[in-house]
């Protein structure tokens, strides 16, 4: 795509000093900004009448531990005007409180109210920073590579107490997690006795 | 001395028929006008995103049929895109026309669904009986092809699981005769029928800037005159072949949404047409031995094909590093899969952007004035499923 390749160079021109880096994969132009660009950089990618990225598709992160900066966030753009999407993203540091976009696009409301009950990540002047998809009173950030899958708290009607109660997962059998890993490549356990080694 | 104002707290739902399955909507009313809305959602919140981390790419395809349940292959088509794109695989012609028509089948199978559903939060029960008649036939359909009335688990990357069984193509032509008239039918009991225009024309306005800030997608957008389908602007498969037109509506109400949803049955039914006329012979799906297992033939044969097949299903195939976002244009609007791959053989992160979860944020601005007896009526037009709000 010709006006991919116009456009990374139109925005690296424009925000040089804010781009980190910026890369075109799968008809996609990636950019990689510092997170306290992020405004700046959003409005420039809304407002100016040659990117006009008017719609914000979603907002998501990514979690990665063994990182320093444990956090990638993730924002989806469109513009029906020039028929481009853009993967925007940036690292944060596990308890850094990121700027709330919802002043720029109001859709990002319950986009980043998710990425706060997924994530535990904070956003800052958001206007109504509640959990949305999780229960009333859950504890813990599901979609963080520590939570279990089987999570903490199971649901069940007592029918002695006449009510609905919450008790500690209990499973007759625990979630098997299969290691299929081809043993010539090395299974997980091979991997880690090498590593010590 | 002055006059106090009282306004009423009302919970709507989440066991309630007209909130389209478990949405908790609480109402600030003064009199009966809506002063503010706040849905309450994630009743059916089942972490299908954290469950696909931990399960291989082609035990990644079933949980897709479970988001939108009116319209299971739709989903499946854009995980099935997304992982075709990063490891570069070709679907054969054949495939795709398939798959195409099994998305055009979703798209009537939902928007039946949700026009004769929003006539009967207005008032109105004939419709919903004459649809569900129509549904019933596409279902029909989606058994016979993959098994399964509703959770087909049908497309996989690289094309779908099998070949056509003989005699569907005969009876699909045969539903494309008929069909129209059904839509005819549906339209004289509704489009000028007076109770319906006067619950739905000029309610739940939404212009066209704010469909763009509120990331609309779909008939929602269209309903509001932008002009945008992702079938045509980013096509995907083979519907760049395909001749189709893209009904708009004019004044972004309820009324011109469900103006638009006939008119795509319409489209759905001439694009359903077209691949039957052209559909080719061939395989299915890709012939790359390292994601399509071997033929079951070869299974009493030969002991590798055995061994293959056996470690397709049970370590799965490795995809490369990679991220994308790919999205489809599903009945209610764009359907996106932000897929984030490791090397290894099950997704790192797979985020689903789902186009119901922006069009329900916009509750509040939608309802915002209006009275208590047009929730039920926004709400119908808007085409909510709880299974991919959600998730």
């Amino acid at each position: 795509m010709n006006n991919l390749l116009d456009l990374e160079k139109k925005i690296n021109s424009e925000l040089a000093t804010k781009i980190k880096s910026s890369q075109i994969n799968h008809d996609q132009l990636y950019l990689n900004i510092e997170s306290d660009s992020l405004i700046e950089v959003l409005v420039f990618l809304k407002n100016n009448s040659s990117t006009k990225f008017r719609q914000l598709v979603d907002i998501t992160a990514v979690d990665y531990p063994e990182l320093n900066q444990r956090f990638k966030l993730i924002y989806l753009l469109l513009s029906h005007d020039l028929n481009s999407r853009i993967i925007l993203s940036y690292s944060i540091n596990e308890n850094e409180v990121i700027q709330s976009i919802t002043g720029i696009f109001p859709s990002a409301n319950w986009m980043e109210r998710e990425v706060f009950d997924m994530y535990g990540i904070k956003f800052k002047d958001h206007p109504d920073l509640r959990r949305i998809l999780t229960d009333y009173n859950f504890e813990g950030f599901p979609l963080r590579k520590d939570f279990p899958l089987t999570g903490h708290n199971e649901v069940r009607y007592n029918e002695d107490e006449k009510k609905v109660v919450y008790e500690p997962v209990k499973l007759e059998q625990n979630y098997r997690n299969f290691d299929y890993e081809s043993p010539w490549e090395g299974t997980k356990y091979i991997k880690e006795i090498k590593k010590n080694d | 001395m002055t006059k106090e104002k009282k306004t009423l707290n009302l919970n709507f739902g989440p066991q309630h028929p007209a909130a389209h399955g478990v949405l908790r909507l609480i109402l600030e009313l003064d009199g009966e006008v809506v002063e503010k809305a706040d849905p309450h959602i994630g009743l059916l919140h089942r972490g299908t995103e954290k469950l696909i981390e931990h399960k291989t790419y082609s035990q990644a395809v079933p949980y897709f049929d479970r988001l939108d349940y009116v319209a299971p292959m739709n989903q499946e088509h854009a995980f099935a895109l997304a992982v075709e794109k990063i490891l570069n695989l070709e679907v054969p012609i054949r495939g795709q026309y398939i798959r195409v028509i099994f998305c055009e089948i979703g798209r009537i199978l939902s928007h039946i669904l949700n026009v004769t559903t929003q006539a009967m939060d207005v008032g109105a029960l004939t419709p919903t009986l004459w649809g569900f008649e129509e549904r019933e036939k596409l279902m029909g359909f989606y058994e016979r092809v993959s098994g399964s009335r509703l959770h087909a688990n049908y497309f996989r990357p690289g094309g779908v699981h099998q070949d056509l069984p003989r005699g569907l193509i005969e009876d699909i032509a045969k539903f494309c005769v008929d069909f129209p008239k059904i839509i005819n039918d549906l339209e004289t009991l509704l489009t000028d029928n007076r109770i319906f225009k006067q619950r739905n024309v000029d309610i739940g306005i939404v212009s066209k800037q704010d469909a763009l800030d509120y990331s609309f997608s779909g008939v929602m957008l269209r309903g509001s005159g932008v002009a945008w389908d992702l079938r045509k602007s980013q096509p995907y498969d083979c519907y760049e072949q395909l001749e189709f037109k893209i009904p708009i509506g004019k004044n972004g109400d309820c009324y011109d949404r469900y103006l638009c949803r006939i008119e795509e049955m319409r489209e759905s039914v001439n694009i359903i047409n077209q691949c039957l006329a052209k559909l080719p012979k061939g395989p299915v799906k890709t012939q790359d031995a390292k994601v399509t297992p071997p033929p079951k033939k070869e299974l009493k044969n030969s002991m590798e094909a055995l061994i293959h097949h056996f470690k397709l299903f049970t370590e799965g195939y490795r995809v490369d590093k990679d991220e994308i976002y790919t999205s489809v244009e599903a009945p209610k609007g764009e359907f996106g899969v932000y897929l984030i791959s490791d090397g290894s053989n099950k997704p790192y992160k797979c985020k689903i952007k789902a186009p119901g979860f922006s069009h329900l944020q916009a509750m509040d601005y939608l309802i915002k004035g209006h009275m208590l007896a047009d929730v039920p009526a926004v709400l119908g037009s808007m085409d909510i499923v709880f299974g991919e709000v959600d998730r």
